[in-house]
């Protein structure tokens, strides 16, 4: 015989989980959200890494912005790339602009044996505030900071310091060109720019607005705003503001004639076979390449 | 000494208590020598840079105006030397930044004739209370306690606001500084004088000094002084860090609280407070037509042969400051502009003495690091030090989060950077650095929203 | 330039030298006094229990630190050893080695580490582990040994309630407060500890003297203590008033049990502790409270530990609305 306290324990029981799944039920009912299955469907067609690179919070949100737009011209998802917009664009029957590769590029080489240090800087390790106390701990007031504030926000795991040199490398295969870092550098020394064909990009690798002989003395390979680049260059992709050489990505042939006219090597060139050893700044290319090899290989 | 013969006031909330290490304290202040070349920044003062009066290549003398103030929150400045400008350009100066100023080659020491250089003392005082401002104006005079906020500004009331007491800060709660206690013992009447000239502009009757009793000689001396000055008392107050800070000060000597930053400000509560070294730079340009081109630099440290008290021309390099007073000592690890609480670290000696350089601190290089940062152990020790009443490991954390709007509501703007919370913190945490930089931060994103 | 190139930070560039060490070495320091009258109560089994958990909190600390964390190894900071001070002096003198170790383990890996170590956990570590130990060995956690135990010749009857038992057995029996204060020690006895409890509960004035020491040296403040214990009295005292035939009276209750030793040593935890005066008088008013209502209506004849860890999770809340006074708001 069981005895009645037990029978109505689960008698009563029984009687909350009906009544609550009834209201349950209902308020499911009241609530119901609609919204379109293909929100879902995009969702599912991003890589969901939340970067925030397109410019929405979350990849959610860009989902719905896709469905909801009428073209997709302004929206991209860097990190999914082409293919990824592709499939966006099947499932939306909408057309999609292909868009050029792009990766995050270091505009500064001011290495520890490149750039001296003028000051120990001690106080707290993240770049935003180290830019807020000081021109920083050399010469150069432009250049990286070496706190590593990009390699924090990084979602890809695509940056890291290089311990020897100081500063932030980018791993190629993992870069998606979110563009978080280049907000998140307070010192302004990271740029998106074109990938190029087999990764082959030309550069000015620094953010030295200051008078040619300063520049030089802060660091060994400042831009120094000699004009020697923008002369050289056939394809007028080279211009030159405050004393600082700029190269335009979408003028640019990669013909490479403007780095070996570089006096300081600021110029870089990255993922092209090694020149003829006959040529002067060969070593300095050559050095720059090895490192970005390694780079990739990390 | 006896620091027992006055009854002390101080303010109640927060705060800290650290060494003296006044070891100038005793160096008369002497006459620096003429500097080979000057560097004389456009900017030395909270505002607008000055607009240049005088181009490369031109003669100027002793005292002559060579920036104008650009604008009503801004400050003239003027040639401390006599000689040719041979260039101008970026020069780093004490916030670690390269700012505009004058490269002045110095030939001689020709004064402009309207200054008076005679040693007597100036007592009666035949301005009106405009012609006063003006003069302060005219003489580039800035907060010489270190804020540099100009000084003609602050003895403008504005409409809508009464004055009712000027408050005289020669607290210098600052460790290690003592260029302000000098000043009060060498020139303790011009002071005097130039609190009368203050309160004949602001048109009021009261003055009230804030003297720490660290230094007991000097609130002797004013004591004394006063008899002959009506309407100015001398109130003694307990060593405590930062009673130097506006808010403290007024708080200590007439009980109110001023409203918090960025709209509160000292006269809301009928106060206007000036630091003693801008009273006797007052008293120079209202008695003597002698703007402000010269300041009482301290030059200590505890390895430093003679920690002395100079009267610098500014724009002279701070390398000279120290080379008279010994030499920069074997193993310096830092050089601070400004006393350890609040001052500035130097990154080369070659930058020049400003309005606002109250003191030159060296450190040896064993106290020159910080220690390794720990996690907070949530000792609280960094809230009851606070003298604002906030919660620096809250804000520092928020900081670190991004979380800025949450930091907005924890009132990170009112903090006035005193550093006691870091002075405090068992765990070596650099709260204020997190702080400053989620303050500015904060600050930026009200104007733009301001703006909107 | 001149020589090497100079530091740069921001202000300020003077300490005040105070470090999480010299806090915590001072507390064990307060605790010390405590610790001797213990050792002279309940004999040498106290410095062999006492060192067993503060052995046991460091080798965790340490282990847990090196290897499974791989941070860097700050066992000796000082708060693994108050940690493991203060679960002993939460533990009866006659609890075996192996449970005096899960303690420890309890302590150090679950309520301190798995948080992330020292400053980031909720609970006290000590507390939690106390608890622990005493839900799941009651036995053995509710056997006091009588004071001066150690001295008598025959196994028998070394054992015996503490007051709080006494106090709760009693009136549960229905006796009178007249009845039951008969077999209870004095207030004398209270104070100096002559006892039978655990082993860092018993002399009351031992544990004020360190807390003294602690406020001296500023180590803690006095709002957590003082409210804590003024509740208490407070509270028992109202109830002893209404009816003194059925409560002990206020004094009685500040004096015995771990109300003391709660005041100033643990619901003082700095980590777990509110951060404004405000919130900590808050806190330890409720704690005082919960410990009353705990002791007089309870199952349990002790409640402080209980009354510690509810507030503790209530810390955050505190924080969140207790704010200090903002200057010229």
């Amino acid at each position: 015989m069981m005895s009645p306290t037990l029978i109505y324990t689960i008698l009563v029981l029984c009687a909350i989980g009906v009544i609550s799944a009834v209201i349950l039920f209902f308020v499911a009912q009241k609530f119901k959200v609609v919204e379109d299955p293909r929100v879902d469907e995009v969702e599912q067609a991003l890589p969901s890494v939340n970067c925030g690179g397109c410019g929405f919070p979350g990849c959610r949100a860009f989902a719905e912005a896709c469905v909801k737009a009428e073209t997709l011209d302004a929206l991209y998802c860097t990190p999914g790339g082409n293919e990824c917009m592709a499939e966006v664009a099947r499932i939306l029957g909408k057309a999609v602009v292909e868009q050029e590769a792009r990766i995050a590029v270091l505009l500064c080489n001011g290495t520890c044996e490149n750039r001296p240090k003028t000051a120990r800087y001690d106080g707290a390790k993240t770049c935003a505030i180290a830019a807020s106390t000081s021109s920083g701990d050399t010469a150069c007031f432009y250049g990286c900071l070496g706190l590593a504030d990009c390699v924090t926000v990084c979602p890809f795991d695509a940056i890291h310091m290089d311990q020897l040199s100081g500063l932030p490398l980018v791993i190629e295969e993992k870069c998606t060109a979110c563009g978080k870092c280049v907000t998140a550098c307070p010192k302004y020394v990271l740029e998106l720019r074109k990938k190029g064909p087999k990764g082959r990009r030309v550069y000015v690798s620094c953010m030295n607005k200051d008078k040619g002989a300063v520049a030089r003395k802060a660091c060994n390979v400042a831009c120094i705003g000699c004009n020697k680049c923008v002369k050289e260059c056939p394809f007028e992709a080279i211009t030159l503001e405050n004393n600082l050489a700029y190269i335009h990505s979408d003028k640019c042939r990669l013909c490479r004639k403007c780095a070996p006219v570089c006096p300081t090597g600021a110029i870089q060139e990255t993922n092209f076979p090694a020149r003829k050893p006959k040529e002067e700044s060969a070593t300095v290319t050559a050095v720059n390449e090895n490192k970005d090899n390694e780079s990739e290989k990390i | 000494m006896n620091q027992k013969k006055f009854k002390s006031q101080t303010f109640p909330q927060g705060g800290v208590h650290s060494a003296d290490l006044k070891l100038s304290a005793d160096q008369p202040i002497q006459p620096l020598g003429l500097p080979q070349t000057v560097a004389i920044p456009l900017s030395q003062h909270i505002g607008k840079p000055a607009a240049a009066l005088v181009a490369v290549g031109e003669s100027v003398k002793v005292g002559q105006l060579i920036a104008k103030a650009d604008g009503f929150i801004s400050a003239n400045i003027h040639s401390s030397v006599s000689g040719k400008v041979i260039k101008i350009e970026d020069v780093m100066d004490q916030t670690g930044y390269k700012k505009k100023a004058f490269v002045i080659q110095v030939e001689g020491d020709e004064w402009t004739a309207t200054i008076d250089r005679s040693p007597e003392i100036k007592r009666g005082i035949a301005f009106s209370a405009d012609e006063i401002r003006a003069k302060v104006m005219q003489a580039g005079i800035v907060g010489l306690g270190g804020a540099t906020f100009p000084s003609h500004v602050k003895l403008a009331v504005p409409e809508g606001k009464t004055a009712k007491c000027l408050l005289i800060n020669g607290v210098e709660c600052e460790p290690f500084l003592t260029s302000d206690h000098r000043l009060m013992l060498e020139h303790g009447e011009q002071i005097l004088i130039g609190v009368q000239i203050a309160l004949k502009a602001l048109g009021i009757e009261r003055a009230m000094v804030g003297i720490e009793d660290n230094k007991p000689d000097a609130i002797e001396h004013l004591k004394d002084l006063t008899k002959n000055y009506k309407g100015i008392e001398i109130h003694p107050l307990k060593v405590w860090y930062p009673q130097g800070g506006e808010r403290q000060l007024v708080k200590a000597l007439m009980n109110k609280e001023i409203p918090p930053p960025p709209k509160g400000l000292p006269i809301d509560v009928g106060a206007i407070v000036l630091n003693v070294a801008t009273c006797f730079a007052i008293y120079e340009a209202v008695q003597k037509n002698k703007p402000l081109f010269e300041r009482v630099v301290t030059v200590t440290g505890s390895n430093l042969k003679k920690p002395s008290n100079f009267l610098v021309r500014i724009g002279t390099p701070i390398q000279q400051l120290i080379d008279v007073s010994g030499g920069i000592p074997e193993g310096t690890g830092k050089i601070l502009s400004g006393g350890p609480m609040m001052g500035k670290t130097l990154l080369t000696t070659d930058s020049p003495v400003t309005k606002g350089t109250g003191g030159i601190v060296l450190f040896d290089e064993t106290q020159s690091h910080r220690k390794e940062m720990l996690d907070c152990i949530r000792c609280a020790k960094c809230v009851s030090v606070c003298p604002l009443g906030l919660e620096p490991y809250l804000l520092m954390a928020m900081t670190d989060k991004n979380m800025l709007d949450r930091a907005e509501e924890e009132r990170i703007t009112n903090c006035c950077e005193c550093a006691c919370c870091v002075f405090a913190c068992p765990a070596n945490r650099p709260l204020l650095d997190y702080i400053r930089y989620g303050k500015t931060t904060v600050l930026q994103r009200m104007r733009s929203r301001q703006q909107k | 330039m001149n020589q090497k190139p100079l530091t740069v930070s921001l202000s300020p560039h003077l300490y005040s030298g105070l470090s999480i060490e010299k806090s915590m070495y001072g507390v064990i320091l307060a605790l010390l006094p405590a610790l001797a009258v213990s050792v002279y109560v309940f004999g040498l089994g106290v410095l062999y229990l006492t060192g067993i958990a503060v052995a046991s909190c460091i080798a965790f600390e340490f282990a847990i630190q090196k290897y499974l964390l791989k941070v860097p190894v700050r066992a000796l900071d000082g708060s693994a050893i108050l940690t493991g001070l203060l679960l002993a002096f939460n533990l009866p003198v006659n609890l075996p080695w192996w449970m005096v170790i899960i303690g420890s383990f309890v302590a150090i890996a679950i309520a301190k580490m798995s948080f992330g170590g020292l400053g980031n956990n909720i609970f006290n570590p000590a507390l939690i582990a106390r608890v622990f130990l005493l839900i799941s060995f009651p036995v053995a956690m509710t056997t006091w040994p009588k004071a001066f135990a150690y001295r008598l010749a025959s196994v028998d009857g070394r054992t015996a309630a503490t007051p709080l038992m006494l106090l709760k057995e009693g009136l549960l029996n229905g006796q009178t407060m007249a009845e039951i204060s008969a077999k209870l020690p004095d207030y004398g006895q209270l104070l100096l500890g002559l006892i039978g409890g655990c082993i860092g509960e018993v002399s009351a004035a031992a544990l004020i003297l360190g807390g003294l020491y602690l406020l001296w040296k500023k180590i803690i403040s006095w709002h957590i203590p003082v409210s804590m214990v003024a509740t208490v009295f407070a509270f028992s005292g109202i109830l002893w008033l209404v009816d003194p035939a059925k409560y002990a009276s206020p004094l009685f209750h500040i004096l015995s049990g771990g109300v003391m030793l709660g005041a100033i040593y643990m619901a003082t935890d700095y980590v777990s502790s509110p951060m404004t005066r405000k919130g900590m008088l808050i806190y330890g008013c409720l704690i005082g409270a919960l410990t009353v209502i705990i002791r007089v209506f309870g199952a349990y004849p002790e409640g402080v530990s209980f009354a510690i860890l509810i507030m503790n999770a209530f810390v955050p809340l505190i924080n969140r609305y207790c704010k200090p006074h903002r200057f010229g708001e």
